[in-house]
């Protein structure tokens, strides 16, 4: 029974006691209902072994709305508990669980996965290629990032969910203070969903330096592919430096270390910088992408091609540069001193400056434009003012010496949420029913879409705003409760509110997802909104081997040209096409991955070895494996492209 | 002899080029994961709570042995290469041998140095120095380790199928990894050892 006692739950509640019996009941419940309809094979052989970077996409794109359900319950029981002064609905311990578990799901789990899930789908589309560059890593990467997910989310029923914040600064996260191991999860399971990213950002660097189309010079990539690009060497880059703070964190939590301890010369701010030094491109890694889909999006709905693409090429450069040097602003209160905080105070003002011409470059875009309002053109028209007043208080936030004022307060809070909820929310929201059409074959209702937009932009305004004004009368971040004479009260009433839209607004997306998968016509065409870029060129649903001829390309928008220039895409004959096979290494390693790190989060070595042995007999017998892929013939394509439905070309 | 004018063979399919292109992109990420490592070293050298410093344990014989062998196995890697290009397969494999030989030498002299620290009273634990000197240098260590068993499976496919596009594609990307690691360890030579015996 000893044994069994570590992976107890520390504060145990009626609700947590309920959900593992939930969570039970649904596996239970999924696995019986694959077995009934005999769906083993079919999820075997098209989900789990698949290396396309469709289905690979569309995975990660369920995953992370799955994990926006997880984060946005987490949000909601925060927001319930500090409705009203006093309130006893949770306890301190996990009011501390809960906003570190809904940090960490939705920057790692939600966010990432999403930008990801469009990376995956659209960018090989939109430069006119079959599939990756690694489609067998990428296969990886999801499963990496899936089972670095599953294990995080697996503390909350077993052995205790992290409680230190996201940041999960040391010394709070050492052992002294966060004894239980909860920490140990944060730092595995981020390990693993890291490694699988790092990944993944090589892939898509390798992918779209080597692989667009004929005549796709860099300058005539579409914007979101330039965003991508620019991603993915962000994450090259900075990943690793979250690889090494991790790596010294589980060390010290492990093996008893002194990287970030107080005592034996251990420097807990080593930390905080290297956390940040990674954490502050992740801000951009996180908004870039929505950038390039904005910026696909309004050019699509206002007909009109991109104002200024160079300068948004040059901006979206010029801000993944300052990216790197501004991280000390996370922390201006804890000691550097005036100079070092003079100087990143200016480098990040300075990023203010791309972002804006980013900013006046779509409004251009949109001058004189025909407006089309369809759902992802009004989450980009709602980004634009809701963004610019969280841009606009980050530059308050800033400023060094009034820092001291809003550092830690609501107001910080109402900050990142301004700029990261219509900065990367709505972009997805936006990209995923764009593209959805590609994706599924059928159009997301706009009806009930717009009605899920406004929810969603009044609930994220109602929700924040408030928080502006509690901060600056002293309400602290990560508060459990506050009393009465605070005067909070009506304010976090307020933003409870706010949450309330916001989840009736995700509520109305699957509820569109449903009534759109059950009603929605399926005669779309190729090309449903009139769209300008390599994506739309194709047949819809997509092919496996996506282009059935290598598009030729001459300009920065060869679909608009081909269109209505009367330029040719297709010129060549119809090959043979050689498609990489499907494997199941990459899900069978993630396997050993999950079982080595469930180990390490208990200390259990002999599951930690057998576990790591896996890894590396996997890998020897991927080096030794001749597996040249197979080429679908020539006639079988003409066939595929002759049955599709929609136009022909 | 392959002439300017034609693709070496590990550059000769379109997976081949992507591969290469793929493992300098990773070059890249290790040389920032390298690179935090440093940082937290330089940032930790003189934390030394109550051990000994790095000063009071650099031994120059020792470290000149490692630098001597890990340098050398560079060379005759290279030579392994060029005797790839020049279809030699015999003397490939003796040079990628004697590669691995060098580099396991190296790991066993790095372990025999652990020793020396741990007799000398440097634990993993025993103060923020420690710790990030057993990471620096255990982190290298481990990615040469790791290329000996990498090696080893290279050295059996190429006796298996030859030099193919397929193995000579690997056996490239080996030697960029081997190169690699040698540059790094001229830093930990300069920067660790040198920086902490003056």
């Amino acid at each position: 029974m000893e044994f069994f006692k570590q992976f107890a739950v520390p504060n145990p509640t009626p609700t947590i006691y309920l959900s593992m019996v939930a969570i039970g009941l649904t596996l239970i419940a999924v696995l019986a209902g694959i077995t009934y309809f005999k769906k083993w094979g079919y999820l075997w052989s098209e989900w789990l072994t698949t290396v396309d970077h469709k289905r690979i996409g569309i995975m990660y794109l369920i995953s992370a709305l799955l994990m926006l359900f997880r984060g946005g319950v987490d949000a909601l029981m925060m927001r319930a508990q500090t409705s009203m002064p006093g309130n006893e609905l949770l306890s301190a311990a996990e009011y501390n669980e809960i906003f570190t578990t809904h940090g960490v799901v939705m920057i790692f789990f939600m966010a990432m996965a999403f930008i990801t899930a469009l990376m995956n789908f659209v960018v090989p589309l939109q430069i006119g290629a079959r599939d990756v560059a690694f489609p067998r890593l990428n296969a990886l990467s999801f499963w990496l990032y899936f089972m670095g997910a599953m294990l995080f989310n697996l503390s909350f029923v077993i052995g205790g969910s992290p409680s230190s914040g996201w940041t999960s600064y040391f010394p709070l996260a050492g052992n002294e203070l966060s004894p239980h191991i909860g920490t140990n999860y944060y730092m595995i399971a981020l390990q693993i969903a890291g490694l699988g990213t790092l990944i993944t950002g090589i892939n898509f660097i390798v992918t779209i330096f080597k692989m667009r189309a004929p005549g796709m010079k860099l300058m005539k990539m579409p914007l979101f592919t330039w965003s991508a690009l620019i991603t993915n060497l962000l994450i090259t880059f900075a990943f690793p430096v979250l690889t090494v703070a991790l790596a010294m964190g589980t060390m010290d939590r492990l093996f008893g270390t002194h990287f970030f301890t107080m005592d034996n010369g251990g420097m807990a701010m080593l930390w905080a910088n290297f956390f940040w030094v990674w954490g502050h491109p992740e801000v951009y890694i996180l908004v870039l992408p929505a950038f390039g889909i904005y910026s696909e999006v309004i050019s699509t709905f206002s007909k009109r091609n991109l104002y200024g693409y160079t300068s948004m090429v040059v901006s979206i450069v010029v801000i993944s540069t300052l990216a790197f040097l501004v991280w000390v602003h996370h922390f201006f209160t804890m000691g550097q001193g005036a100079l070092v905080n003079s100087i990143f105070s200016i480098t990040t003002m300075a990023i203010a400056i791309p972002t804006g011409i980013k900013i006046f470059n779509w409004l251009f875009t949109m001058w004189k434009g025909k407006i089309q309002f369809t759902v992802p053109m009004l989450y980009s028209l709602g980004f634009i003012p809701i963004f610019t007043i969280g841009g606009v208080t980050g530059v308050m936030l800033g400023i060094a010496s009034a820092d001291y004022q809003y550092h830690n307060t609501m107001f910080l809070v109402a900050h990142f949420h301004l700029v990261i909820i219509p900065g990367v929310v709505f972009a997805m929201l936006a990209g995923m029913t764009y593209w959805w059409p590609k994706m599924f074959g059928f159009m997301l209702n706009e009806r009930i879409g717009k009605w899920a937009f406004w929810n969603i932009a009044i609930g994220t305004c109602l929700a924040f705003f408030p928080m502006f004004i509690s901060g600056l009368d002293g309400q602290a971040r990560r508060m459990y409760t506050y009393s009465e004479v605070a005067g909070f009260g009506i304010w976090n009433l307020l933003s409870f509110f706010g949450a309330l839209g916001l989840a009736m607004g995700f509520i109305l997306i699957v509820f569109n997802v449903y009534y759109s998968a059950r009603y929605a016509s399926r005669d779309i065409g190729d090309d449903p909104w009139d769209a300008r870029t390599l994506e739309w060129a194709t047949r819809t649903p997509v092919p496996e081997y996506n282009f059935a001829v290598t598009p030729q390309v001459d300009s920065r928008e060869p679909l608009w040209d081909s269109k209505y220039e009367g330029k040719t895409l297709f010129k060549e004959e119809i090959k043979d096409i050689h498609m990489p096979n499907n494997s199941g290494q990459p899900f069978i390693m993630t396997i050993f991955f999950f079982v080595a790190g469930f180990g390490l989060v208990f200390s259990m070595w002999p599951v930690v070895y057998v576990a790591a042995a896996g890894i590396a007999v996997l890998l020897f017998i991927r080096s030794f494996e001749r597996d040249d892929g197979r080429h679908i013939h020539a006639e079988e394509v003409r066939e595929t492209e002759n049955n599709k439905r929609g136009d022909t070309r | 002899m392959t002439t300017e004018h034609s693709t070496p063979m590990e550059y000769s399919t379109e997976t081949n080029a992507l591969n290469i292109i793929g493992f300098w992109v990773f070059i890249g990420a290790e040389i920032a994961l390298f690179a935090t490592l440093f940082a937290a070293y330089f940032i930790m050298e003189g934390r030394i709570a109550d051990g000994p410093s790095g000063g009071h344990l650099f031994v120059i014989s020792t470290l000149m042995i490692q630098t001597f062998v890990l340098l050398t196995s560079s060379f005759t890697i290279g030579l392994g290469v060029n005797a790839m290009r020049l279809g030699r397969k015999g003397a490939a494999l003796t040079f990628f041998i004697i590669t691995l030989v060098l580099g396991a030498g190296f790991v066993g002299v790095e372990i025999y140095e652990f020793y020396e620290y741990v007799h000398e009273g440097l634990n993993l634990q025993t103060s923020a120095f420690s710790a990030a000197l057993f990471t620096l240098l255990g982190t290298h260590g481990a990615h040469v380790s790791f290329g000996l068993f990498w090696g080893i499976g290279i050295i059996i496919q190429i006796v298996k199928y030859g030099f193919t596009p397929r193995t000579a594609n690997k056996t490239f990307i080996f030697s960029l990894y081997w190169h690699f690691l040698d540059v790094v360890w001229i830093f930990i030579f300069s920067f660790v050892y040198l920086k902490g015996m003056m």
